[in-house]
């Protein structure tokens, strides 16, 4: 029987048609998991990224002063719009702790700053004629004539920038960068940067984490993967513990073995093996040896997944070939078991560039990585922009490790 | 040494993986130089354990296998020389073709430009000339198979061994790889043992065949040998098929010709002649094997009635080559059912139902215990 004669735009047709329908199908079977995906995921990042490069703190505070700023060059004298409707801003604020924020937020940038916007506003609200001001019709030479630091163009300049619709202050100094008072970039000289440390920090930790945890995990995967199956449940059970313990509790009982007069420090004098304790803990050793116990599990399920799928005579047909067993397990066995090292590997180490409180509880002061820096800036400093643009970094820096990663990985795993 | 001394002995080899079972028991087998042994048996029967003793992936139990005179029990595979072909293939997925082919001679350290000529080589021999620089996901199976087979040919191995290399392929390719694995046996003279669980296998490639059973050899012959004489019931059974008739041994003839027994089958039945296979007392119990292509079909009822038992067609089978007859022999208790081989155009075909008489040639039929 010949098929019916049809055409090869109208059989194209007919193909697209049907896999439009598919899409469609599939899309509306995902369209729960998107709509989540989209409240919980990327309307939170893309918060952070506009949080990192505008802070709305002072430009609701003083939205008049704002607008009047807005189209200053910062060169040219100031004009005198800005300083009357500064006066009408403070008048207008009553809730002293939105412009403690503010005055806060402006003394980071001009030491002084504080005192003067909080003293000038506690003027303008207690006995306004005293000071020489006039609230129903503010004059502009009110300010300076108050207080001479009014005169000095830096204020302004503060107040301009903090205000300003897009402000990549906090992103620039996340990455120890900083405008001078023209609006070029410069660096942040040495004795003051931070944040370019801390990230190498982070990445050094997560790096060494990510090597012990690949040190350990290997042989480890390998024996419980030779184990009949019963035992090597019970071991990864053994693996896992860490999983379902507490954070706090672990943290408690490294402290336990590894202060001073810990059980390893206590092991080791008895052992002779050392004359005085080490300091194991609230410094660098404690906070890599505490997350690579952590991240272990992560390392060692998928080592474990690709080892379990190398078929046994792969190593009888190396041994048979000529190769001693040592040998035919390096050439042979190992090279299996690539996609499951590069699984673990990119696993351990983005998970560790996000740890917080595992350094928080066992680490020093300098072992402290970028995620309590956040934590710091939102919780303690009360400063969502710098907090926002360090979360951004930490974004960035782990995107691009995974970028390049994937290009290595690639050529390994699947190439030649 | 000389050229008739076996190249390899097992000495009262046993091997139990459980301290309990034995998988294989008490073997003494020899492989002489240059054959095609065939280790056949039904599965879990102890073909697979030998083979790895041989290559040294286990150790016996109990016993010494011997190369060219010199225990090599406890020898590990890798000083064994042997090259090993497994069903799986078992090819280094990270490697190319080429490399893979290369791998025994690298790890013996061969130059470089000799190790190119003799994959090049291997692989002209397996028929993939060419193909060398592909990965071997990219090949079917039987080239896989193919590339195996290069690889443990290529280091010029002292023996070579197979554990069912051809299982995983469709039957046509199957029959076309037994063909060119005899001819290659034949081009290169080195000594091949193979296991198969397939008999047909076994009979179209091998010199020597050793039939196994529940750990034990039950047989070591040639194919011919194997086939029209085997030593017991299991041979007769699982080497071709057989009909097998239940009975007693009634007497021993001592003229016509010596050696042959009377074998009572019950019933009315007339007892049947046939060659005592296993020096069987008179009054034991015994069972009649005869090849389904020397029963004779008689569409009458024969004058003299002597070897001869009635039978019912059950039914017919066709083979496109021949013709196969299923009857059920009716005058025995629990009517056994005989096959019996007839040519298609055979003038006495009968059809499903029909009444017949089988003729059972005394030489052809063997007793067993
Ligand atoms: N590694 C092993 N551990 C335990 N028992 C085994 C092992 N290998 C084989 N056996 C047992 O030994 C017997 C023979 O197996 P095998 O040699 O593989 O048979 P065949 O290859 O003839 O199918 C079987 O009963 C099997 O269960
Ligand atoms: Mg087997």
């Amino acid at each position: 029987m010949t098929p019916p004669a049809v055409d090869a735009p109208t059989l194209a047709r007919a193909v697209r048609r049907e896999r439009r329908r598919r899409t469609a199908g599939g899309l509306l079977l995902v369209a729960p998991l998107l709509v989540f995906l989209g409240l919980t995921l990327l309307l939170p990042i893309g918060t952070l990224l506009a949080r990192a490069v505008h802070d709305p703190q002072v430009a609701t505070a003083l939205p008049a002063t704002a607008q009047a700023l807005d189209a200053w060059d910062r060169v040219a004298p100031l004009p005198d719009a800005a300083r009357v409707a500064l006066q009408r801003d403070l008048l207008a604020a009553t809730d002293d702790a939105r412009i403690g924020g503010v005055a806060r937020r402006l003394n980071g940038d001009v030491p002084g700053a504080r005192s003067l916007v909080m003293g000038t506003w506690r003027a303008l609200h207690h006995d306004p004629a005293a000071a020489g001001f006039d609230p129903t019709a503010p004059r502009a030479a009110a300010l300076e004539a108050f207080d001479a630091r009014w005169a000095d163009p830096a204020v302004w300049i503060a107040i301009a920038r903090n205000a300003a619709a897009f402000n990549p202050d906090d992103l620039l100094a996340a990455v120890d960068l900083r405008r001078d008072a023209q609006g070029g970039i410069a660096r942040v000289p040495a004795d003051e940067s931070a944040f370019g440390r801390i990230l190498a920090r982070t990445l050094g930790v997560s790096a060494a984490v990510t090597a012990l945890c690949l040190l350990l995990g290997y042989p480890l995967a390998w024996w419980i993967s030779t184990l009949p199956p019963q035992r090597a449940a019970l071991a990864m059970i053994a693996v896992l513990l860490p999983f379902w313990t507490s954070v706090l509790v672990r943290a408690a009982a490294w402290v336990v073995l590894l202060q001073r007069e810990g059980l390893v420090n206590q092991a080791l004098i008895a052992a002779g093996v050392i004359a005085e304790p080490l300091a194991l803990i609230f410094n660098r050793t404690g906070v890599v040896i505490s997350m690579t116990h952590v991240l272990l599990p992560f390392m060692v399920l998928p080592l474990l997944a690709a080892m379990r799928a190398v078929p046994p005579t792969l190593m009888r047909a190396a041994v048979s070939l000529g190769s001693p067993p040592l040998q035919a397990f390096v050439r042979v066995w190992m090279p299996q078991t690539r996609a499951g090292v590069a699984a673990g590997v990119l696993l351990v180490f983005i998970l560790a560039l996000g740890y917080y409180v595992t350094p928080a509880l066992l680490g020093g002061a300098d072992d402290q990585m970028l995620s309590y820096y956040v934590a710091r800036y939102a919780n303690v400093e009360i400063d969502w922009g710098m907090a926002c643009a360090l979360a951004v970094v930490l974004l960035a820096a782990t995107l691009v490790l995974y970028t390049l990663y994937r290009r290595v990985a690639r050529d390994t795993v699947l190439g030649a | 040494m000389t050229d008739t001394a076996p190249l390899v002995r097992f000495v009262g080899v046993g091997k139990t993986f459980d301290g309990r079972a034995w998988a294989v028991r008490a073997l003494d087998l020899d492989i002489r130089r240059g054959e095609f042994l065939t280790l056949l048996g039904p599965s879990g029967s102890g073909k697979s354990t030998t083979l790895a003793m041989l290559a040294g992936f286990e150790t016996p139990s109990v016993g010494d296998i011997l190369l060219d005179g010199v225990p090599i029990t406890r020898t590990p595979p890798h000083r064994r020389d042997f090259g090993v072909v497994f069903q799986n293939y078992a090819l280094f997925p990270h490697l190319d073709v080429a490399a893979n082919v290369a791998y025994p001679l690298d790890v013996r350290g061969v130059a470089r430009d000799a190790q190119r000529r003799q994959v090049d080589a291997a692989l002209a021999m397996v028929q993939l000339d060419g193909l060398g620089a592909r990965r071997v996901q990219q090949l079917s199976g039987g080239q896989q198979q193919r590339v195996a087979l290069a690889r443990a040919l290529v280091f010029s191995p002292r023996m070579v061994l197979m554990d069912e290399p051809l299982g995983a392929l469709d039957k046509q390719l199957r029959e076309h790889m037994q063909i060119e694995l005899k001819a290659l046996h034949r081009q290169l003279g080195v000594t091949f043992v193979y296991v198969t669980h397939d008999q047909s296998e076994a009979l179209t490639m091998s010199d020597r065949v050793a039939v196994f059973d529940a750990g034990r050899v039950q047989q070591v012959d040639r194919v011919d040998r194997l086939y029209e004489a085997p030593a017991s019931r299991f041979v007769a059974g699982f080497v071709g098929d057989s009909t097998q008739i239940p009975g007693t041994v009634a007497a021993r003839e001592t003229t016509d010709p010596p050696g042959t027994l009377r074998l009572a089958v019950g019933g009315a039945a007339p007892t049947l002649r046939g060659v005592d296979a296993e020096a069987l007392p008179v009054g034991s119990a015994a069972v009649g094997c005869i090849r389904p292509e020397r029963i004779e079909v008689l569409t009458a009822a024969p004058a003299d009635a002597t070897d001869t038992l009635a039978a019912r067609v059950v039914d017919r089978v066709y083979f496109g080559d021949h013709l196969r007859l299923r009857c059920a022999l009716v005058g025995l208790p629990d009517a056994p059912v005989a096959t019996v081989k007839r040519p298609l155009d055979h003038a006495a075909v009968a059809n499903a139902g029909a009444s017949v008489w089988l003729r059972f040639p005394p030489a052809h039929l063997r007793l067993h215990a």
